[in-house]
């Protein structure tokens, strides 16, 4: 019976880590569709000069980054995927969902600061692990930055 | 002081160049914040911890290039970049860069 209770552990683990996984992805995706469609009304562009008729003024710079975690059900399911090899369907909403909500929080630090556009934005990502073990990812953080102007005459 | 990650900067002239400014810091989590994402690594979701701790750096690291920049005279630093690098188990550096410039 004692030899059954890590395995008991696991495969709790494993149905809490999806079904609260599954919940906080779903409210995710929700949220940030909300956000975006809040936030259209913004410019923002990768490339760091805009059309010449523009006449922009007090640039700035923004930025907004976030650290997202897998949990543990797919983080289970991205390790057996890797034995195989292809696509790591696991970590693909992971780093939209990071990307996108780094993006959001910039465009909200600019719109906070009383600015519609924001130029040349570039985007980094970067893996966290863990103290307590090597191997473990803790999560991934994506950093979107880039200079808030102003337009108009 | 202005920062900007474009090369010139829209409504001002840049008329002095002052060289490269560099500014970083290297941090470390602590047990309690490790504590915390552990939990949240089963659950899933944002690390806030982690969030907190890496904007926190970032901001301390701008300031040290921003410090480094008006030490020089300059009143504006340019095409600012960000690099993230991890010294060894739980430490990172959080590096920013650009060019000190005097602009009008």
């Amino acid at each position: 019976m004692s030899q059954l209770i890590p395995l008991i552990a696991f495969a709790v683990f494993l149905v809490v880590g999806y079904i609260s996984g599954s919940i906080t992805e779903r409210r995710h995706f929700a949220s940030l569709r909300e956000r975006e469609a809040d936030t259209r009304d913004m410019v923002v562009i990768t490339f760091p000069t805009p059309p010449s008729d523009w006449t922009l003024h007090d640039p700035t710079l923004v930025c907004g980054s976030v650290v997202i975690s897998l949990d543990y059900f797919k983080r289970f399911l991205a390790g057996l995927k890797t034995l195989v090899g292809g696509r790591i369907t696991p970590y693909e909403p992971l780093l939209d969902r990071a990307r996108r909500e780094a993006l959001m929080r910039m465009k909200q630090t600019a719109r906070a600061r009383g600015y519609a556009t924001v130029i040349n934005v570039r985007l980094e990502t970067s893996c966290l692990s863990r103290a307590s073990s090597e191997k473990s990812v803790a999560g991934v953080e994506v950093l979107a930055f880039g200079t808030a102007v102003n337009r108009g005459s | 002081m202005i920062v900007s990650n474009t090369e010139t900067l829209p409504g001002h002239t840049i008329t002095e160049f002052y060289g490269v400014v560099t500014g970083s810091t290297v941090r470390a989590k602590h047990i309690g914040r490790d504590f915390m994402a552990g939990l949240k690594n089963m659950v899933g979701g944002e690390l806030k911890g982690y969030t907190e701790l890496l904007q926190e750096a970032r901001e301390e690291a701008l300031s040290r290039m921003k410090a480094q920049a008006e030490s020089m005279g300059a009143n504006a630093v340019v095409n600012v970049r960000f690099s993230t690098s991890s010294i060894s188990q739980g430490a990172a550096e959080l590096f920013a860069y650009g060019t000190a410039v005097r602009v009008i």
